[in-house]
């Protein structure tokens, strides 16, 4: 391989990637996995920890599922994708409940739900049954970044506004806020908003 | 790949096999250290609760039909403190679990909020350094509170326990949980049994064990 089609090669998986946190953003273009979207995104480092675990949920059942994607009928794909993820989804919630039990406790119930997350039942049948392993993996960091940033995005903005804060760092108006923010109408409103202005940026 | 009978169930078998295998290594793995996170917050709430304290016993009552854990914390032999951990149902969205700390003579030394999910930003204040709620307790002894029926509550209900603004439920489930902690308290320090407030009857101790802290573990959920 020469050195110029190596580096198309490389540009190839880089835009793997970052189609998944542009174009196929999966919240704000997919507008997929809108549960834990509203639900988490109560606090930025909420926001940006469940997009964490779901991302790393997803690098893992990605790989894994296209890796056994030729050795399954396809009649029973679904049910075998399903028991790779929620295998993934049960590793990460008893290692974040091992080594970060603060953040387990305040996500909760949000990381079993994982399992039923569209995003990542999605990804598994629309790229990893169809594409080799090393970009589905790519597709995986694209789409799991491109929810991380969404996720973390909306939970700052309903933070700032709801609290008065950022990260858990007192802005010094916390006195002042719409509460309206941190509750579920806020959410729906801070989504759409955001929603609006990212397709508007990202047509451009 | 074409499905037949035999390779579908094959397949899935393995699959399921092989996933199984897995979740069990990391559960032998996390099995220790989620046991060492579990008791390390709960000897983090008895420190945040308690006077100073080298060792402690703890017990199980059941009050209402909840569990309640006394811990009976001594030090050089004389008891220090009592902290229970104590919980409600009637949260804003089901328990609020708390650790609540008395002297020996009674008086509330402080209270941790170990678990709630109340609305973020009114009902969680509850969690929050200096509270009103806390305010209302702290280094107070609970019976020279005003009482209603011989129990805490808050001023919307006759009592003078000041509540979080705009979330009176979460306030009456911290006062309601503070109260069987008080409960519990006074069936372990003076022996008088713990009622049972909806039905009238009593439980006598469930369990009783007696290890130093650092050995205890697993109590918190």
């Amino acid at each position: 391989m020469s050195p110029r089609l190596r580096k198309e090669g490389k540009m190839n998986k880089l835009k793997i990637a970052l189609s998944g946190i542009i174009k196929n953003n999966p919240t704000f273009v997919l507008v997929l996995g809108m549960c834990p979207t509203l639900g988490t995104t109560t606090s930025a480092e909420n926001g940006m920890g469940m997009g964490l675990a779901t991302a790393a949920v997803l690098v893992m059942s990605n790989l894994v599922i296209s890796l056994i994607k030729n050795l399954i009928p396809d009649k029973v794909r679904i049910p075998a994708f399903i028991v790779v993820i929620a295998s993934f989804v049960t590793v990460i919630q008893m290692l974040m409940q091992a080594f970060v039990p603060a953040l387990y406790a305040s996500l909760g119930v949000f990381i079993p739900l994982i399992v039923v997350n569209c995003i990542i039942l999605g990804r598994a049948e629309a790229f990893a049954s169809k594409n080799s392993p090393l970009d589905s993996v790519m597709d995986g960091v694209g789409v799991g970044l491109g929810f991380t940033l969404s996720l973390t995005v909306i939970g700052a903005v309903r933070e700032i506004l709801g609290s008065g804060a950022i990260f858990g760092v007192n802005l010094g108006f916390s006195d002042y806020t719409p509460l309206i923010f941190v509750l579920a109408p806020g959410a729906f409103l801070v989504l759409g908003y955001l929603m609006v202005l990212f397709n508007k940026l990202a047509k451009k | 790949m074409k499905s037949t009978l035999v390779n579908m169930t094959a397949v899935l078998f393995v699959i399921t096999l092989v996933a199984s295998a897995g979740v069990g290594v990391v559960n032998m793995i996390t099995e220790e250290p989620i046991a060492l996170a579990k008791e390390a917050a709960t000897k983090a709430a008895l420190t945040e609760v308690l006077p100073a304290f080298d060792t402690t016993e703890e017990q199980t009552l059941t009050i209402d039909e909840l569990p309640i854990t006394v811990y009976t914390a001594k030090k050089g032999g004389e008891v220090a403190g009592y902290a229970v951990q104590t919980m409600t149902k009637q949260g804003f969205n089901g328990v609020v679990r708390l650790m609540v700390g008395f002297t020996p003579d009674g008086e509330v030394v402080n209270v941790n909020v170990l678990e709630q999910s109340e609305t973020p930003g009114l009902g969680t204040k509850m969690a929050d350094e200096g509270n009103v709620l806390l305010g209302s307790i702290q280094g107070q002894k609970l019976e020279n509170k005003k009482l209603v029926d011989g129990k805490l509550a808050v001023r919307k209900d006759g009592g003078d326990v000041d509540a979080l603004t705009a979330a009176t439920i979460s306030s009456r489930a911290y006062v309601d949980a503070v109260n069987r902690a008080w409960m519990a308290y006074k069936s372990v320090a003076t022996g008088v049994e713990a009622t049972d407030v909806a039905s009238g009857a009593s439980h006598p101790v469930a369990e009783q064990t007696n290890e130093p802290a650092a050995q205890e573990g697993g109590q918190n959920e």
